[in-house]
């Protein structure tokens, strides 16, 4: 078993119909008799509707139905919803404005959603959209995040004066302050970090599809959260009973945390499908992609951090503006609070934390989690601060880290900023990192691309994030709408196959064979002996999906848990069969066995037994089939050091990555190959947020300046090195297979290291994502012509 | 409307379709072939890379009528039953792909470099893929696959 058990990089079970184009993402779904959806969208930033007449639109060849906002609201349909109270610094929840699913009376971003035509063909639906007159009163936009608070800016929402949705603070303003008065030194920094675009590959698609014979519902969505989508369209925005509603998230291509969310689009078709009696599909194109997936990051912050004369941290203070774009997505309020600022201790010891994070309305896309969220944006304020403390100490950075991190033996490390981190060793990813990275080498590097006129600069990211998402009585403490645990149910076959059903989602990071990696390893099964199925809320139990590094973590252990109660179902089988006593068996890797003697059964021997009970317990149940749901203690943190080292060339300015050296702690790995692969894709996305992606709105008319592939630009092949990947680790202590979670790190650890780096390069302090070869150049020649 | 005939995994296939409709609808939607996939509306990204004639090509570029009489080979026609393409099998064995979805169009141009450069370098790879975004993988293992592939398809 050593081969395919935990611990070895099998191969993955679901690459054969990806390879030969047999997936079924839900494009690839067609139903019998579907109509096509196309939304018609706003082309303006802010505007008052005035009317929409629809009645041309509706007499178009093909077309089935439109809708409108009013048609919505006739229909008692709700609108969509943030799942997640943040209260602000005076006691007071969050402002949370009404988000139609067809706009109403308003609209407030470029690609709000106006009407939706349903026709025969989407060509036709698209023909159609085009004859619908709405008259519209354009209003001023406001794009800026840092000056959306302005009185004078356009207000977006009725109730919320100033834009502002909340103003929130976390930690000891006055231990702060008191550190800042005795302080030796302090470094302060002004950072924004710049506004993504996810991107997964597969574009959004929904398609809706009503029963009437039973009165029920089917949707099929690219969803990274199919049970909490039930909830949201069931419970809050249709006022339908959720066994009355079947969500379906089959292959999805990537997600990223934009499909987390409840969109307006799954809920039209839904309703929709209803309304003309056929199943209505949706698909997005990219263009729209660009404008309705949720938004990532997009902060504005200002960050000061005092140290004594050896530069040992004494406190830190982090002021942030955080956008939510013009509506709250499901998410969107956690992401600049919990999971941003409850981060800025990073991997240090700094004893006093201040962070006041006020989180504005602007006439843009919504802004939720995209991956890492929160996390990201708390690496990058710290790990920045950090580089530029140990410049102005004139410390080496590593020396500068090394003196301030938690020490290994310091855990359980209760932190100033509300977390408690479960186990670590800093210092030796460090370690490590250094080694892989040949730092000793570097003085001689730098030194040899001067000779060729190269730039060469080395920057460190020691990130820290929180995955494996999250306590139940945490999360709702701190307003959270549902609880975090995962569940699992493993159901065996009488031939001794096994099931496991998963209330988490893969997108793309091998769920089918990691978590049958585990289960096979814990039950002695073949890794092909053992199925995984998950998106299908009919089939599986319940589930919370996946995002946040939770799938092995949180939903493993419910897997763990489950398993641990087959075993003790089949201890009790095994002792009947081996006529002993229950307490005498002992269980191992899918042998049962009377102890001390070789007397034994194996677990598909108990299978059948429990299927076949002719020789069976009296008062056993027959079937072996159990269900668990784990509520994690706590979060787990996954750590590690990543450093870039970058060569620029003044005269283009174009940054080429000529080293990336990665050690991370997961806690223990189940499937290395599978690991790394998160790791190289997760840093890409940093390395894109870094050098190369940016959403733009132009400031005036809140028109998406980066709405393609042509002005958007996404990391290619020869963007990208070849990646130095280690790990170490200390195992996660309080989840049963010890796992931390992996899916997040590079992008988390990635943007600090690299514009440590270049900023190292250039010799200055700040420059801004993305450092575009133009924004470097500049820099380049200006510090050029400043020395000459 | 115009009639169009061409040879797809080996079969002759013709149907009726509009004008205007595009090689990538015509194969997802007509011969329900839907492991070509669409990831943009700009020519960008390479989800739909096909081979016409042997060779690679966005089928979001080229309208089904252009390539009446030829010869299309998509992802669903390169394996041999179960046995997957030498290319296929290299994806498989260095972790090439995660979601998935950029993967048919990366196979296929992948196969078709091979076929131009038979020994490619790791630069030779990265360029060639210019015209294929993989938004999971980092690119760092659809090299390693490719250049596998690249041997394996040399024996
Ligand atoms: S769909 Fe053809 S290049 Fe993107
Ligand atoms: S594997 Fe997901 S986009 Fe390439």
């Amino acid at each position: 078993m050593a081969d395919t058990g935990i611990g070895a990089s099998v191969k993955r079970k679901e690459d054969f119909r990806f390879l030969t184009g047999q997936g079924h993402y839900t494009d690839d779904i067609n139903k019998h008799g579907q109509t096509y959806a196309y939304f018609l969208r706003s082309p303006h930033a802010h505007a008052k509707i005035r009317k929409v007449d629809t009645a041309a639109a509706a007499k178009m060849p093909g077309v089935v139905a439109v809708f409108t906002g009013a048609d919505v609201a006739a229909d008692k349909v709700g609108g969509l919803i943030c799942g997640w109270t943040v209260t602000d610094r005076f006691g007071k929840p969050h402002k949370a404005p009404p988000h139609p699913i067809l706009a109403n009376e308003k609209v407030r971003y470029v690609g709000d959603h106006v009407a939706v035509v349903i026709a025969e063909s989407i060509a036709q639906a698209k023909d159609a959209a085009e004859a619908i007159e709405v008259d519209y009163e354009e209003l001023p936009a406001v794009v800026d995040t840092a000056t959306a608070m302005d009185p004078k800016a356009a207000q977006l929402h009725a109730d919320v004066p100033n834009n502002l949705c909340y103003d929130w603070e976390l930690g000891d303003k006055a231990a702060v302050d008191a550190a800042f008065a005795k302080a030796a030194k302090v470094s302060k920094l002004d950072l924004v970090n710049n506004r993504l675009i996810p991107n997964a590959m597969e574009p959004r698609a929904a398609i809706g599809e009503y029963d009437a014979g039973t009165d029920s519902y089917t949707c099929y969505s690219t969803s990274q959260n199919p049970h909490v989508l039930r909830l949201i369209l069931c419970a809050f925005i249709m006022g339908v009973p959720e066994h009355k509603m079947r969500v379906i998230a089959p292959d999805v291509g990537g997600g990223f945390g934009s499909k987390i969310f409840c969109y307006a689009e799954e809920v039209v078709c839904t309703w929709a499908a209803k309304k003309v009696k056929r199943p209505v599909k949706w698909t997005a194109e990219r263009g729209e992609s660009f404008v309705s997936d949720a938004h990532g990051r997009d902060h504005v912050s200002h960050v000061e951090m005092a140290m004594d004369k050896d530069g040992k941290f004494l406190a830190m203070k982090v002021d942030t503006i955080a956008s939510m774009g013009a509506y709250l997505s499901t998410f969107a309020t956690c992401v600049p609070t919990y999971l941003y600022a409850t981060l800025l201790a990073g991997q240090y010891t700094a004893p006093a934390i201040y962070c006041n994070v006020k989180a504005v309305f602007t006439t843009t896309a919504p802004v939720d989690a995209y991956r890492g969220a929160g996390r990201p944006e708390a690496t990058y304020v710290v790990e920045r601060i950090v580089e530029n403390c140990a410049r102005d100490m004139k410390l080496d950075p590593a020396e500068i880290r090394r003196r301030n991190f938690i020490k290994p033996d310091a855990f359980p490390y209760q932190t100033p900023v509300a977390l408690q981190y479960d186990s670590g060793n800093y210092e030796k990813a460090l370690d490590e990192a250094l080694k892989l990275a040949d730092y000793k080498g570097y003085p001689a590097r730098k030194a040899e691309a001067a000779k060729r006129g190269k730039l060469r600069g080395i920057g460190f990211s020691a990130y820290i994030e929180a995955c494996g998402i999250a306590p139940s009585a945490v999360v709702g403490s701190l307003g959270a709408g549902v609880g975090l645990w995962e569940s699992a149910q493993i159901r065996f076959n009488p031939t001794g196959t096994a099931q496991v059903l998963t209330g988490s989602h893969s997108h793309g990071q091998g769920h089918e064979t990691t978590l049958a990696q585990v289960v096979a390893d814990k039950l002695g099964l073949s890794v092909d002996a053992v199925t995984v199925v998950h998106g299908d809320t009919s089939q599986v139990p319940f589930g919370m999906g996946t995002y946040g590094s939770r799938s092995l973590a949180v939903g493993g252990s419910a897997a763990v848990k489950a398993i641990d109660k087959i075993v003790a179902k089949g201890k009790k089988i095994a002792a009947h069969l081996l006529e002993a006593s229950v307490d005498d068996i002992q269980y191992s890797k899918g042998v049962f066995k009377v102890a001390g003697t070789d007397r034994q059964k194996t677990i598909q021997e108990i299978a059948f037994a429990a299927y076949v009970p002719h020789n069976y317990p009296k008062d056993l149940e027959p079937g072996l089939d159990e269900t668990a749901f784990y509520d994690p203690a706590n979060f787990t943190y996954p750590a590690g050091v990543h450093i870039a080292e970058v060569e620029i060339d003044p005269d283009t300015g174009v940054t080429t990555i000529a080293n990336w050296s990665a050690v991370d702690d997961f806690g223990n790995v189940i499937n290395p190959m599978v690991v790394e692969g998160q790791v190289h894709g997760g840093i890409a996305q940093g390395v894109g947020q870094a050098l190369l992606e940016g959403c733009v709105y132009d400031k005036e008319t809140g028109q998406l300046l980066t709405g393609s592939y042509m002005d958007y630009c996404m990391p290619r092949a020869d963007d990208l090195p070849s990646f130095k990947i280690g790990t170490i680790s200390t195992p996660c202590p309080h989840n049963p297979l010890g796992v931390k979670g992996c899916g997040e790190a590079g992008a988390i650890a990635a943007p600090a290291a690299l514009v440590n780096a270049i900023t190292d390069a250039l010799g200055v302090r700040d420059i801004p994502m993305p450092a575009s070869p133009e924004r470097v150049w500049r820099v380049a020649q200006g510090a050029k012509m400043a020395a000459e | 409307m115009p009639t169009v005939s061409l040879t797809v995994n080996g079969k002759s296939v013709s149907g009726e379709v509009e004008a205007r409709t595009l090689l990538v609808h015509f194969l997802r939607e007509k011969l329900s072939l839907t492991g070509t996939h669409v990831g943009c509306d700009t020519s960008q990204c390479g989800a739909c890379v096909v081979h016409v004639n042997g060779k690679s090509v966005k089928s979001c570029t080229m309208l089904a009528v252009q390539a009446d009489g030829a010869k299309v080979t998509t992802i669903e026609g390169l394996a041999n039953g179960a046995e997957l393409h030498p290319m296929q099998a290299a994806f498989r064995e260095h972790h090439g792909l995660q979601c998935g979805f950029c993967t048919p169009g990366m196979v296929m141009s992948a196969v078709d470099l091979v076929q131009n450069n038979p020994a490619p370098s790791e630069k030779d790879v990265r360029e060639w893929l210019e015209g294929n975004i993989c938004r999971c993988t980092g690119y760092h293992n659809i090299v390693k696959a490719i250049q596998a592939g690249a041997q394996a398809m040399k024996r």
